[in-house]
């Protein structure tokens, strides 16, 4: 791909392919599929978070006309894999945290199925629960690695001793709270089972960012093997909650089984979404950074301490950015758990690097304070040639590049001292925060590329959750064959195609990308310029020669503008401006939303959002959108993000990094710090909230 | 959300004569509350009387040169008259203060008043909740208590009543019209809600059946007056603490304040003991220092009547007695606002 033709649509801001199907409304997503005589679901949820169900009475659901099954564990089909325990549900009478599904009502309407599992009565001998993270006995443990394969510990030097020699310490702690994805569409699953000659078959319709992942674990689950096609064309968001399937795919399946043949139609609510979908761990992270007199720093120790579900562990790695970001001689990192009666934590977006890097680069300008430094002069001392932990050259970091466009850029000269600077009733800060994140590619993905009457076909089974997929992959696809956009027709997220990775940990493009420009290749190799009619070609993700030999990521720098009311305290970002390192940017314009739409999620992260655990019960106490809050269009002033123009070419073959999760890793210290710069105070604590700020 | 029969009233007698009848029905209006309510189970009518086509959809001046506002009409149109722009911005602010576009232009004056006060375990059934399930206990005690009240809160109850319009209503000394079983009555806005008590299922002091049909507003005093809605983020959020106030000031002397809370208590928060405290003040642009006194002073003479909820730190029970100095800060940025000559230089602060 690095010989782009002169023609090339990569580059080019096309509008998205599928924006007019969406705003007409005739984007079919999952739940809109037309299917004759669907029935509806709505789940049963335990209202204690610890025990065993001991009594279950459906008559009255059941007598109500129009309800077709109630599903419980009593009547709900063995699974054949209950392993993962996220996914082993109706399996007994094991209630191991409050909200999780326990079965469901399928019946003619929505409505009815909601009235009808309302008078289903559970009775339940409860056990004592524990959903604290913040514990007095200090009862954690030690996972084998951390998400998605990192070492969990890891001690470079002799971290100790530096820190004790040091003639500038920061030693913090800083925390965020349990967050939960919230994207545009909850999630939706119909689920149809269809006789077939060789035992039934399962169609799945699937709000996903992985149609082949739902159907591998839906297929191992139900013990099927081929007999699964997972269907997903659009989806409404999925913040990394649909990168995997949860507990309520299995829900839809298993009430399928109890519908006759009809297709089963499930559409999560937002409240249920708190209990059910994933959400980020909370984190405790203490930062301790020695440097020298200079702010150079000699040790960088960042423990962090996370929840999980008792039942499954997800072990998020929170302290993986502070192996790389900077080049202190001693290093260590260390992951905790603590094993809670708590819903299994999942993906949200950069898990480990957003909470991680709020709280690295909070210390960082802890640490150029009091050093007396500037931020960015600090950051450029510390900045490392290759990268500290493999000692392998950087693919392309750019850091101090971002940081200086961005300075000159923003007007950050007007930075004054903390708590100095007032206009009117507002108090006005300049803060910046460094972002990064992993170049992953994904290897496995298959695309096939098809020839007939001057058009091209080009199948694989990817994903567009609204980031612009169907566009990007369009453009690549044409480059990669050297016809015009016109001539291309490519087909995702339906599992009759070729096998895709997940679009998570911002590897969609560049994996799937590659993919496609590797079968273009092939396909011109084989049926030269002027294809025979029917003519078809498949290749698979090639690795590239470059990878093993460099550390590929994503680098970029925040700046953002707070202002403080002197009296209510209350936060404002009137100014946000994100300079980005991340190699070829396929589209201009759906690359802008990503970033801007990241910094948005980062600035909610530090301003407003916070799901409230609620120790006696067990649940999110404001699990809808009234109470957890994410930004309204009046939060967010005049936001910007911009590139360097960086194509990466030992990244991938096609020299782009992933934007989807960039924008939001720098953003919430850049507005922790803004807000300190702005009033002198610093939060610690995710959100940052006016109380929090009050004298 | 159980099933119920809808009935599209066509005069308000009817109205009320369906309701008396059904133990078991519910007033429509916009449904910005109530059919949130029937889906979450919290509202369980098996009859709901639409009362928007009621012809209850004016606004017109009434013979003491005050306002008369329809029932229906709704919080968009509200917040956007002409008349209620200039002669009653506080209400305006208030209106625009609160919910999102969508919702103001489907909710309704009454409407308004009449939402159920909030609380996040009153709407998840799931927990008990003494205003939905009387006797069953109070989930917010010992619970989650940022958005509730430090006013007038009962051990049985600790729900705020959300609305904004209803703090600058109370402000402005505005009657509501009510049509009940026995004829028509007049209620003041500050004696329409109620504290919890031992009866936190009662919002209001209405009776079953009874039928709002408008509001009125005395005659415009003429005083500087604004709204000012604290919250956790710039828009569509329910206040933290909100303050609605009008400050009448002749020859330098406060001649009447009119403060009241929001966000607070149980119902709009009438703040009569700050009102109090600031008659026959005098304010002295050349000493600011004198004045903030007094403002700060009367702010205390309010809050001196707080009961804020207590919590463990670090633990999701944080409590909310930072409300109480959010309140003092908010009312005094606001009494100073008014007070100053070029008032409104400083209403960013409820910036939308």
């Amino acid at each position: 791909m690095t010989e782009m033709s002169p023609a090339s649509s990569v580059g080019t801001s096309l509008q998205r392919l599928d924006g007019p199907a969406k705003v007409l409304g005739r984007a079919a997503y999952a739940f809109e599929q037309p299917l004759e005589n669907a029935a509806y679901l709505h789940p049963l949820q335990a209202t204690i978070a610890r025990g065993t169900i001991t009594r279950i009475d459906s008559t009255a659901a059941e007598a109500t006309e129009g309800v077709i099954a109630v599903l419980t564990h009593r009547n709900a089909s063995r699974l054949d894999d209950t392993e993962d325990r996220e996914l082993a549900i109706c399996q007994g009478a094991d209630v191991a945290f409050r909200g999780e599904l326990i079965g469901g009502v399928v019946a003619e309407t929505q409505e009815i199925a909601r009235h009808a599992a309302s008078l289903v009565e559970i009775d339940y001998e409860e056990q004592p629960h524990d959903t604290r993270l913040e514990r007095e006995d200090g009862e954690v443990y030690t996972p084998d690695s951390v998400n998605p394969t990192y070492d969990t510990d890891t001690d470079i030097g002799d971290v100790f001793a530096a820190i004790g020699e040091a003639d500038v310490l920061v030693d913090e702690t800083y925390k965020t709270p349990m967050e939960h994805n919230n994207p545009l569409e909850p999630h939706t699953s119909v689920a149809v089972w269809r006789p077939g000659g060789e035992g039934p078959t399962l169609t799945v319709y699937d709000s996903t960012q992985s149609v082949h992942g739902v159907r591998a674990v839906l297929a191992r689950v139900f013990g099927l093997d081929t007999q699964v096609r997972v269907v997903s064309p659009y989806v409404g968001g999925g913040f990394g909650s649909k990168g995997r399937p949860h507990a309520h795919n299995v829900l839809a399946v298993l009430a399928a089984q109890l519908a006759g043949g009809r297709p089963v139609k499930l559409a999560v609510t937002r409240q249920q979404m708190f209990a059910v979908t994933g959400y980020r761990t909370p984190t405790i992270s203490r930062l301790r950074l020695a440097a020298d007199a200079d702010g150079r720093l000699t040790a960088l120790c960042h423990d962090a301490v996370e929840q999980t579900s008792r039942i499954k562990e997800f072990a998020e790695q929170t302290a993986t950015c502070s192996r790389m970001m900077y080049a202190a001689p001693n290093r260590r990192t260390t992951h905790r758990l603590a094993a809670l009666d708590v819903p299994v934590p999942s993906w949200m977006r950069a898990p480990g690097e957003a909470p991680g890097m709020y709280a690295l680069e909070s210390a960082v300008d802890e640490l150029a304070h009091a050093c007396g430094l500037d931020p960015i002069e600090l950051r450029m001392r510390n900045e490392p040639d290759v990268d500290p932990e493999s000692g392998k050259p950087w693919s392309g970091r750019h850091l101090v590049e971002c940081l200086r466009t961005g300075a000159e850029r923003f007007g950050w000269d007007a930075r004054a001292g903390a708590g100095t600077r007032r206009e009117g009733s507002w108090l006005v800060g300049l803060g910046v925060a460094a972002s990064t994140y992993p170049a992953y590619t994904m290897p496995g993905s298959v695309a096939e590329i098809g020839y007939r009457d001057g058009r091209y076909a080009v199948r694989i089974g990817a994903a567009d959750i609204g980031t612009g997929t169907w566009t990007a992959l369009s453009q690549i696809a044409a480059d990669a064959l050297e016809r015009p956009m016109e001539e291309i027709d490519l087909s995702i997220g339906d599992t009759d195609l070729p096998y895709a990775t997940v679009e998570g940990g911002s590897s969609g493009i560049a994996s799937w990308g590659s993919t496609v420009v590797a079968a273009a290749r092939a396909f011109r190799d084989e049926h030269g310029k002027d294809p025979d009619q029917g003519a078809v070609t498949r290749a698979e993700m090639p690795e590239h020669p470059d990878r093993a030999d460099y550390a590929a990521h994503s680098f970029g720098a925040v700046f953002v503008e707070a202002r403080v009311h002197v009296d209510t305290r209350e936060v404002r970002i009137p100014r946000m401006l994100g300079v980005f390192s991340a190699g070829r940017i396929v589209n201009p314009r759906t690359a802008r939303s990503q970033l801007i739409g990241g910094m948005t999620f980062g600035l909610s992260m530090a301003l407003f959002e916070e799901s409230v655990l609620d120790h006696r019960f067990g649940h999110v106490v404001n699990h809808d959108l009234a109470q957890y809050h994410v930004p309204a269009h009046a939060d967010i002033g005049d936001i910007e993000a911009t590139w360097l123009d960086h194509p990466d070419e030992h990244a991938n073959a096609l020299g782009a990094k992933g934007i989807g999760e960039i924008g939001i890793v720098g953003t919430p210290a850049a507005v922790a710090n803004a807000v300190h710069n702005a009033t002198g105070i610093r939060v610690r604590d995710l959100p940052i909230t006016p109380d929090k700020l009050l004298a | 959300m159980r099933p119920f029969e809808l009935v599209t009233a066509e005069d308000p007698n009817q109205a009320v004569a369906l309701l008396s009848e059904h133990p078991d029905a519910s007033y429509l209006g916009g449904g910005t509350n109530l059919v949130d309510h029937l889906r979450l189970g919290v509202a369980t009518p098996t009859l709901v009387v639409d009362v928007r086509r009621l012809p209850l959809g004016e606004v017109e001046r009434s013979e003491d040169g005050g306002l008369r506002i329809g029932a229906t009409v709704p919080n968009a149109d509200l917040a956007a008259h002409p008349v209620v722009r200039r002669d009653y911005p506080m209400l305006s602010r208030a209106l625009l203060a609160g919910a999102s576009g969508q919702i103001r232009n489907a909710a309704t004056t009454a409407g308004n008043l009449l939402q159920r006060t909030r609380c996040a375990y009153f709407q998840d059934v799931t927990t008990p909740c003494n205003k939905r399930e009387p006797g069953s206990g109070c989930s917010a005690v010992g619970g989650y208590t940022r958005y509730h009240a430090i006013f007038g809160a009962s051990e049985s109850c600790l729900a705020v009543h959300p609305s904004d319009m209803a703090v600058a209503l109370a402000a402005l000394d505005a009657t509501v019209v009510v049509l009940g079983p026995a004829g028509e009555r007049r209620i003041p806005v500050v004696d329409l809600h109620r504290l919890p008590g031992d009866e936190p299922d009662r919002d209001t002091v209405l009776a079953h059946g009874d039928l709002i049909t408008a509001v009125e507003l005395p005659a415009p005093s003429g005083a500087k007056s604004t709204y000012r809605k604290v919250r956790d983020r710039a828009s569509f959020a329910f206040a933290l603490v909100s303050v609605a106030a009008s400050l009448d000031v002749e020859g330098g002397t406060v001649r009447e304040a009119r403060i009241a809370f929001g966000g607070v208590a149980h119902k709009p928060w009438r703040a009569h003991l700050a009102e109090d405290a600031l008659a026959g003040v005098a304010l002295d642009p050349d000493d600011p220092e004198a004045q903030e006194q007094a403002f700060l002073d009367a702010a205390d003479a309010e809050l001196a009547q707080a009961s804020p909820v207590g919590g463990a730190a670090g633990d999701f029970t944080e409590g909310n007695e930072f409300k109480v100095g959010l309140l003092r800060n908010t009312l005094v940025s606001v009494l100073r606002e008014l007070s100053a000559a070029d008032s409104g230089a400083e209403s960013e602060g409820t910036r939308r």
